[in-house]
Parts: C-alpha cells; sequence; structure tokens
C-alpha cells in the first residue's frame, strides 16, 4: 500500500509536436516527442503549474511509480507529493524527459522519421535553451501559460535560470539549486574525462552502435564512476567508505575496498539502463550553457530582463557546482534589484545533496512553495 | 554569532530603536539589513516604507523564518565581508545591534560605507552608568541590552559612545546624526554615561 504522502502509482504521457523546432547550433527539428508525467491536478485559472527540469540523468518520472511492485519511486519523490515540501495538493507538477534523452522524448535511441531507424549519431546535439524552448512548446499543448514555479538543480538549475530569461514571462519563481550559469574550466574537464571514455570504447561505432547490437558499456561505465565521484564530497566519501576493505587484502586489481565496490555497482547499474549518445549530449548541454556569452560575460546585464522571484540555493561540500557559483547568480539578481534568497545550505553529501531529504533543506523549500500564490477555483 | 543577538531585545526599546530607523531611511528606497534575523525590521520598514528590502543572515533558524515570512534574504557570514554587493548599491545599510559580536569590526563599517550612501549602526553602550556600576560593583555587566554572562556571550567588541565617535574621527567617517535611547526613552544629556542605545547615521566623508 501506498503511504499517505505518496504519489500512488503513476503513468507517463507522450506529447507530439509537429511544428518544426529550430535549435541552437541551426539544426531543425521537423517534429519531435516530449514524455512528461503530471502529479496533481491543473486548478481552473491553471496558476498552479510547476515545471521540473531535470538533470545530466533524470527523467521524467519524478515522483510516484509505476506499479506496486516498483522497487523505487521517481528521482524527486522526496519532494513532490501530497503534503511534500512541493505539495501536490496545491501544484500542479510536471516532470519532462528533454530532447536528447533516453526515456521516451526524441533522442538518439528514438527513430528517426526520415530514415525509420535509431537516431544515434545523426541526433542533433541539443543545448539548454533548446529544451527550455521545447518545454515552453509543452506548456503551450498542455494550456498554461505561466508556471507558478520552475525547479531544477545542477543542469535542471541551469533551465530553470534560463526559464526565466527566455520566457520571463512566464514564468513567477524560479528555484535553481546547486547549479551555476556556466561550468568552469575544470568542471567541462570532467566532461571531457567522460566523453573520451564513451566515444573511445571500441563498441561506440561513431555513435551508431544499435545498428551493429552493441552497447559502449565499458565506456558508460567508466564515464558514471568518473561522475560519482565528483558528486560526493571527500568526507562524504570518507564517511561512507573510509579505507574500508571489502575481505581481506589478495594484492590484486580486483575490487579491494568498499569505495570500489561503490563505484563499479553505479557504473555497471548506469551503463545497464542508460545510452551513451544521451550521455555525450547531457554533458555537451552543460559545457555549452553560456547564457552571459551574449551579453560580454556580463551575466547581470543577461538577468536585466528577469521578472521571476528567485530562490538560489547551493550546499557547503559542493564542489562540482560551489556555492561560489551560486552566489555569483545572486549578485546578478541583486545588481538588478530582483527578488531573490539565498541559502547555502550546510550539507556533507557534495553536489547530491540537493536530491537528499535533508530537513532543513526541505523545509526552505517548503517554506518558499507554500508562500506562493496561486489562483483559487481549485479543480476537484 | 551575532544571531542571537536579536532574539532578546526589550521590547519597549525595540519598537524605539526601530522608529528611529525608519525616520532615517527614506520612503521607497533600497534597505540592506546586516544581521537581519528573522526580517522582523525590514518587515517594518517594507510596511511603512514600502523599501526595497534585503538582509543578510548568517543562521539557518533566522534564514528559514525570513524565507517563511517572505523577507529577501541572503545568507552569508558578515565576518566575510559584503563582496557581491555593489559599491553604493543600497541607499542605506544597516548593522542593528550587531557591530559589538563582529570579530571584523572595522572591516564591516567600511564595507557598509562601501555599499551604503547612508549607513545606520546601532549598538549596545558600554559606558551606560549602569555598566560601569557593575564593573566598580566588580562584575561583568548583565542587563537588557547586554543580557549575557561573560562566558557565554557573543559579544567581542563592545565600546562606548566616546570610542565609537573616535573611531568614526579616525576612519574618516561623517557622523551624520546620533541618537541615544535607554528604556525606550531619548538621552540628550550626558549620552555616554545616561545612554543604553547608541544609534548612529554614517557616511563616507
Amino acid at each position: 500500500m501506498s503511504e499517505n504522502n505518496a504519489i500512488g502509482i503513476v503513468a507517463p504521457q507522450t506529447a507530439h509536436f509537429n511544428e518544426p523546432l529550430k535549435l541552437k547550433s541551426g539544426t531543425v527539428l521537423t517534429q519531435f516527442d516530449l514524455v512528461y508525467e503530471t502529479y496533481g491536478t491543473l486548478n481552473a485559472d491553471k496558476s498552479n503549474a510547476v515545471l521540473i527540469c531535470h538533470a545530466l540523468s533524470g527523467t521524467h518520472h519524478v515522483a510516484g511509480k509505476y506499479s506496486e511492485q516498483d522497487k523505487y519511486p521517481g528521482w524527486w519523490d522526496n519532494l513532490v507529493g501530497p503534503n511534500k515540501p512541493l505539495d501536490t495538493n496545491k501544484f500542479f507538477v510536471i516532470g519532462v524527459n528533454n530532447l536528447g534523452g533516453c526515456h521516451g522524448s526524441s533522442g538518439p535511441v528514438s527513430t528517426n522519421p526520415a530514415t525509420g531507424k535509431p537516431w544515434g549519431s545523426a541526433f542533433p546535439i541539443v543545448t539548454v535553451e533548446d529544451w527550455v524552448n521545447s518545454q515552453a512548446r509543452l506548456l503551450d499543448q498542455l494550456g498554461i501559460t505561466q508556471l507558478a514555479a520552475v525547479i531544477g538543480g545542477s543542469l535542471g538549475g541551469m533551465q530553470a535560470l534560463q526559464w526565466t530569461i527566455a520566457y520571463p514571462d512566464r514564468v513567477r519563481h524560479a528555484l535553481v539549486i546547486a547549479s551555476a550559469p556556466n561550468l568552469t574550466a575544470q568542471n567541462m574537464a570532467f566532461n571531457e574525462v567522460a566523453r573520451q571514455a564513451i566515444i573511445t570504447d571500441p563498441e561506440f561505432h561513431g555513435g551508431d552502435y544499435y545498428e551493429h547490437g552493441v552497447v559502449p558499456r565499458r565506456g558508460l561505465r567508466i564515464a558514471r564512476m568518473l561522475g560519482h565521484i565528483t558528486y560526493l564530497s571527500d568526507d562524504a566519501m570518507g564517511e561512507k567508505f573510509g579505507r574500508k576493505l571489502k575481505d581481506n587484502i589478495k594484492y590484486s586489481f580486483d575490487v579491494e575496498f568498499e569505495m570500489e565496490s561503490y563505484l563499479r555497482y553505479q557504473g555497471d547499474k548506469f551503463a545497464g539502463e542508460f545510452d551513451a549518445n544521451t550521455y555525450l549530449r547531457m554533458t555537451r548541454a552543460l559545457d555549452y550553457y553560456d547564457p552571459a556569452l551574449a551579453y560580454g560575460g556580463d551575466l547581470s546585464k543577461t538577468l536585466s530582463q528577469t521578472k521571476a522571484k528567485f530562490l538560489v540555493l547551493s550546499f557547503t561540500s559542493d564542489w562540482r557546482f560551489s556555492p561560489a557559483r551560486s552566489r555569483e547568480i545572486v549578485k546578478a539578481l541583486l545588481d538588478n534589484e530582483s527578488t531573490v534568497s539565498y541559502a547555502e545550505v550546510t550539507a556533507a553529501h557534495g553536489h547530491d545533496a540537493f536530491l537528499m531529504p535533508d530537513g532543513h533543506y526541505h523545509a526552505i523549500l517548503r517554506s518558499y512553495l507554500s508562500n506562493i500564490e496561486v489562483g483559487g477555483n481549485h479543480a476537484e | 554569532m551575532q544571531n542571537n543577538v536579536n532574539i532578546t531585545k526589550n521590547v519597549a526599546q525595540y519598537r524605539q530603536d526601530f522608529a528611529i530607523i525608519a525616520n532615517w531611511v527614506k520612503f521607497g528606497t533600497k534597505v540592506l539589513d546586516l544581521g537581519c534575523g528573522d526580517g522582523e525590521l525590514l518587515q517594518f520598514l517594507q510596511s511603512s516604507l514600502e523599501v526595497k528590502g534585503y538582509g543578510v543572515e548568517k543562521s539557518d533558524v533566522n534564514l528559514l523564518a525570513c524565507i517563511a515570512n517572505g523577507t529577501n534574504v541572503i545568507q552569508m557570514d558578515l565576518e566575510d565581508g559584503l563582496s557581491g554587493f555593489e559599491d553604493q548599491s543600497f541607499n542605506t545599510v544597516i548593522l542593528s545591534q550587531t557591530l559589538q559580536a563582529m570579530h571584523n569590526t572595522e572591516e564591516i563599517v567600511l564595507e557598509m560605507l562601501r555599499v551604503g550612501q547612508e549607513v545606520i549602526v546601532t549598538f549596545p553602550n558600554f559606558g551606560y552608568w549602569r555598566n560601569r556600576m557593575q564593573i566598580a560593583t566588580g562584575n561583568m555587566p548583565v542587563s537588557k541590552t547586554l543580557p549575557y554572562q561573560w562566558f557565554d556571550t557573543p559579544n567581542v567588541h563592545l565600546c562606548t559612545i566616546n570610542d565609537f565617535d573616535q573611531f568614526c574621527k579616525n576612519h574618516n567617517i561623517e557622523i551624520l546624526e546620533r541618537r541615544v535611547i535607554t528604556d525606550g526613552k531619548e538621552v540628550n544629556l550626558m549620552p555616554n554615561l545616561l545612554g543604553s542605545l547608541a544609534m548612529y547615521r554614517l557616511k563616507s566623508k
């Protein structure tokens, strides 16, 4: 049985778009699909919609389970549900799988309508801007002109920020969590290593491995292992594993330490369920996002047209998206006299902290979200 | 540690304190309140003067209170200065009864003068006669404005009105106005002896 604050059983939906979408790269997607899930009920004046933007490996499956037998709920189930911080008794919450993804939206694994075969390497490089534009199309289709809020962590936070830049009239609140206005060279360097692991895997076949009946598992596995190192803090890894041995030392290259066991497990799990081409594209979207570039690097100018109210959040031990990067966003918003609050949450978990149900973190989100006004006439 | 300070203020004096600050802040201006606590002063200034207000606060508890009551709050430690705030970007920067709990006292006052066109600083006057009496009888002062014992006080840089006047002089700070209150009433005679709370409106010379 479901708990009384659980979403319960959910099902994804697919929206099809026939209107061409011009991507930032110049390529045009003549048609595309977006797979999405919704939780809660859209109210009569459609003023209670909240969009959740996912990060690198996220999906549209934010909360709930697909069946009672499902072992795990959606990836942000601790946040979304009845009486949870993002309360589905009040809000109509939308989770969407981004373009280029591998969970149902148009992407490298989906069928290219022009060839009838998987897109593979031919699927274009998509950007944060493209995602936001495609998400706006989804809102159009759902009849939602303005979001009560857009929320995202990490790469999702970049999309939340982009929403306020690209569609200032369509978003009232932006919750930008563990994010940055662009990636540092070090951060992009991790992405490059991850991509090289995939691209140099002999089974990558230039991205067209589907037709060879193989997947570049080894590369994807290493990419994910590297990612996991950077999502945790040194302290968190120390606390979680320390130098704990799996067994007695065998003087071999097998798993000797608990940490290795964890990384291998995470790498194997991910390589078995995620698409390498999608991983390449997601990391590239991270690298390319730099909204201030068009404004000579001036983030304050970049955000000058935004109208949303902001909650910016960072985590003290997050070194991949450090508090200093969030403070850059805050500073630019202060320069514009925007309505903004900034919380620097003390957390040991590094970048992963944004997905954890830390009490103080969730209390901040709960308080902020409960103050967001939505129209009356809540549909039954 | 400055976060504890705002909690145990005497209510009558608190209001007088607020009233004087409200007199010094102009309608519709931009105000930064450092060590804003639960945002009460900013809420007061916003409702009475429609200011665009931001608070700076270190403590998680106060931050959460601000978010709950809709005060713009930026979580940071004042001891690190005010990086992230542009020069002269606020009409008024306020440091209310927090100066004495700062370690980098000199730096924060100079930072306030950098960021604010005008600066309001209030602090408990250590020269107040009741404090002097307690010292004279051999004890560290404990009072309404200094409600801590010597071993648990967050106050590390207590000063008198004379001291602060001298500080301003030495740092080329112009005192635009000084008000001194005791038990919610203004003190004009011998303020350094009879005043318990000192309030200054300052700007750079």
